[in-house]
């Protein structure tokens, strides 16, 4: 046995190993310190497990696109952070439009579904074209041309809308009905996390179920199983294939509204910065696996909350939310290193790989 | 023969000794280059401004000011034309550079306005300086900009804007004597202006006898700060500065309200974020909030009248705090040209960038729209005047910024009939 081993550790593992090692423990002193000696009571702690997981969840819908997406063609569709603008942008000015009638005050659930439609049909819709003028035509290139073509087509959509709509802020109107906060038992709980939270959690289980119990779900994951096979068996693939993306763009549409409910504003980059998280969490998750996806944005969105506080703040560090994008991509190493398939990766079959 | 040789001998020394030094009249020369500019060409005078992304406000408002100061001129300068190019810096460090590389390799470039965000400055005024571009700035307030230690390569930097170390003390009076608080908390965005403005708010609170609970620090691109709001509650602060940009500035304030313990204690930003974009940004979490800004009610009479020039130029009111600043940053540059430019024989204008350089330093008592203007050996030369300004429902409601100041650090001076306005706020160190 320890000849076999001897013989499959390689240097570089060591190495891995190492350094992981010497990451674990410093989280491990510094959580030590902080909960020893830190300022923080039982209360901030579960205010910051709630804002985490108000942030995990949008980063959990928007994962899904990525990790579906990867699931069928094999490629990072790196247009998706646009996905997820065009849609709270275009819906910011219906919103606004309810918000000026009064509408929006008088009955805000109507207005909100309303938003949320034009939110997600938007995205939708830019999904869809996405697939069929910048991806379709690439499906028998190599590899990396269309993870190129994703990248310009990323830029492109940024600055159409930048075109479209202008280039500064637009903040959302406030939804009077959400404001405020409700007393559970003692807990505090503003209303828009729990709505945020609730329905991402609901979203991401209707598509999970989607996924998994109906005849178009068992389509689509024989057709990240194995095209060619599925293609004889008669399913369509190019079908498949889109109705992947209109799920990707439904999920990072209502992500969109959820994101414009927690921070208010809107613009033409605010896709970047939540788009490369939400591919961290599909890649911490295990690219290509739906739960995994979900696991990993909550994950990350947590991590991002607490993590700071928590492991930073011991070791005496100021300022630690200035770190906060950098402890969450050491975590993203640290999984990697250990499993470098992600939480609830599948161990891919080197064809597909 | 003898006669002829010694005429020979005197006539070549004349030539040996004389031509040259007239030659060099009529030869344009200067230490580190100049700037011919032929008749009808125009005078170039590059902008780096912030004119596109969430500060576009910013670099667009100092703009206008540098816009109407050339209207002021009617657009010429010496019987040349001024020509006004703009270049985007971005509000941060990659684009200064960018947008200071590329001023530096344009020759036809003789003076520059810029940059608005003082991390645009610190890559990019050595760049500029390193091609012989002295550049004044309308809106880079960090102090470090025009410290002594700044080293050589600043040598072609000045501003006409305040320096922070004005800025930041009159902050920490305003919570210290004004509202009373005596525990503040501070964040900064890594930016060179935010860093060290809060850093002199923080000492200068800690001076008058205050706790800072908390120097925390955000990214510019970060949108949830709950978290880092919650880790600054666990302090109990009194207080929050926050002297950030657009729009991190518009989620803190935002989202402070949402935070146990923070709901109700006053929040202050300061002049990058004194903006009608800032109240697009913060909606009505804005109303109640305080901002330290240039005194707009202390500036020279001038003033009123530019008012009425941008309203009917622009058809709005300027957008963000430094538009004066710009002007006469303009007016700065503008005369020292006249000082130095001279006229060729054969009609061309010629400007030694050292000796321009120079004659922008010794800038002195020129009367500008924010006051009067000197420049001192390390390039600050406003006549800095900081009030702090407190925003109603009815400013965030028409998304205009308000005109007159809740409160000014030298109006509790004791009265002076006698002297002249002071210069600087005499509570200053």
């Amino acid at each position: 046995m320890p000849q076999r081993w001897r013989e499959r550790i390689t240097p570089t593992d060591v190495i891995m190993w190492f350094i992981g090692a010497a990451i674990i423990g410093l989280i491990l002193v510094g959580s030590t310190a902080t909960l020893t000696r830190g300022p923080y009571t039982a209360r901030h702690w579960f205010d910051f497990i709630i804002f985490g997981l108000a942030q995990g969840s949008i980063y959990a819908l928007i994962a899904m696109g990525y990790t579906m997406v990867y699931g069928t063609l094999r490629m990072i569709n790196f247009a998706h952070s646009e996905v997820f603008m065009a849609g709270p942008y275009t819906a910011y000015f219906v919103a606004a439009a309810l918000y000026r009638s009064g509408f929006l005050d008088a009955s805000p659930a109507v207005s909100m579904i309303a938003v949320l439609f034009v939110s997600m049909g938007t995205s939708t819709l830019v999904a869809v074209l996405l697939e069929r003028i910048a991806y379709r035509p690439l499906r028998m290139a190599p590899r990396l041309v269309p993870l190129i073509t994703a990248i310009g087509a990323s830029f492109f959509l940024q600055y159409t809308f930048r075109g479209l709509y202008g280039s500064g802020f637009q903040a959302y109107p406030v939804v009077k009905a959400l404001e405020g906060q409700w007393n559970l038992a003692g807990v505090r709980l503003l209303k828009f996390q729990l709505v945020v939270i609730l329905s991402a959690a609901i979203l991401m289980a209707v598509l999970y179920a989607f996924v998994q119990r109906t005849r178009v779900g068992k389509a689509i994951r024989a057709v990240s199983e194995d095209k060619e096979a599925s293609a004889l068996m008669g399913i369509d693939i190019d079908r498949m294939i889109v109705t992947t993306f209109v799920i990707g763009g439904m999920a990072a549409g209502a992500a969109g509204v959820l994101y414009a409910l927690m921070f208010k504003q809107v613009h033409f980059f605010m896709g970047f910065i939540p788009g490369i998280k939400a591919f961290t969490a599909a890649v911490l998750g295990g690219i290509g696996n739906i739960p995994g996806a979900m696991l990993g944005g909550i994950f990350l969105g947590l991590i991002e909350s607490i993590g700071p506080s928590l492991f930073l703040d011991g070791l005496g560090i100021v300022a630690p939310y200035q770190l906060k994008d950098a402890i969450a991509f050491t975590v993203l190493v640290l999984v990697l290193i250990f499993r470098p398939t992600g939480i609830l990766g599948e161990r891919l079959a080197v064809k597909k790989a | 023969m003898r006669k002829a040789s010694i005429l020979w001998l005197v006539m070549v020394f004349t030539l040996g000794f004389i031509a040259p030094s007239v030659l060099a009249a009529a030869k344009c020369e200067d230490p580190i280059g100049v700037v011919v500019i032929k008749p009808g060409e125009p005078i170039h005078i590059a902008c780096w401004m912030v004119v596109a992304g969430p500060d576009a406000s910013l670099g667009t408002d100092t703009k206008r000011g540098v816009e109407i100061a050339v209207d002021d001129r009617g657009g010429k300068l010496l019987g040349h034309p001024i020509k006004i190019s703009v270049q985007d810096t971005g509000c941060n460090a990659e684009g200064g550079q960018a947008a200071a590389t590329k001023l530096a390799s344009d020759p036809t470039i003789v003076a520059a306005v810029g940059s608005n965000c003082s991390s645009e400055a610190k890559p990019g005024a050595p760049i500029l300086w390193k091609a012989g571009i002295a550049t004044v700035s309308p809106s880079n307030t960090a102090p470090y900009l025009t410290d002594p230690k700044r080293g050589p390569e600043y040598d072609g930097y000045l501003r006409t804007a305040h320096n922070d170390k004005v800025q930041g003390a009159v902050a920490a009076e305003f919570a210290y004597k004004k509202l009373g608080v005596r525990r503040a908390a501070t964040i900064h965005d890594g930016s060179v202006y935010a860093e060290q403005l809060q850093a002199v708010f923080a000492e200068t609170f800690k001076k008058l006898g205050g706790t800072i609970t908390a120097q925390e620090a955000v990214a510019p691109t970060d949108t949830d700060m709950r978290p880092v709001l919650t880790k600054i509650a666990t302090g109990k602060p009194e207080f929050l500065y926050y002297p950030i940009f657009i729009a991190a500035g518009g989620h803190i304030t935002r989202q402070a309200k949402e935070v146990a313990g923070l709901e109700k204690i006053p929040l202050m930003g300061a002049d990058g974020i004194f903006s009608p974009d800032f109240y697009k940004a913060a909606g009505e979490a804005a109303i109640g909030m305080y901002h330290s800004s240039p005194d707009f009610s202390a500036f020279a009479g001038g003033y009123k009248d530019f008012l009425q020039k941008h309203q009917k130029k622009y058809g709005e009111k300027p957008l963000a705090p430094f538009h004066a600043h710009a002007y006469d940053a303009a007016l700065m540059i503008f005369a020292a040209i006249e000082k130095v430019a001279k006229k060729q024989p054969d009609g061309s204008l010629c400007i030694g960038r050292k000796a321009l350089r120079d004659a922008l330093y010794a800038t002195k008592n020129l009367k500008g729209l924010t006051g009067t203007i000197t420049c001192d050996p390390y390039g600050d030369c406003a006549d800095p005047r900081i009030a702090v300004y407190l925003t109603t429902a009815e400013n965030v409601k028409k998304l205009e910024m308000p005109s007159t100041p809740y409160w000014k650090p030298y109006a509790e001076a004791p009265p002076a009939p006698a002297k002249k306005p002071p210069a600087k706020p005499p509570a200053k160190k």
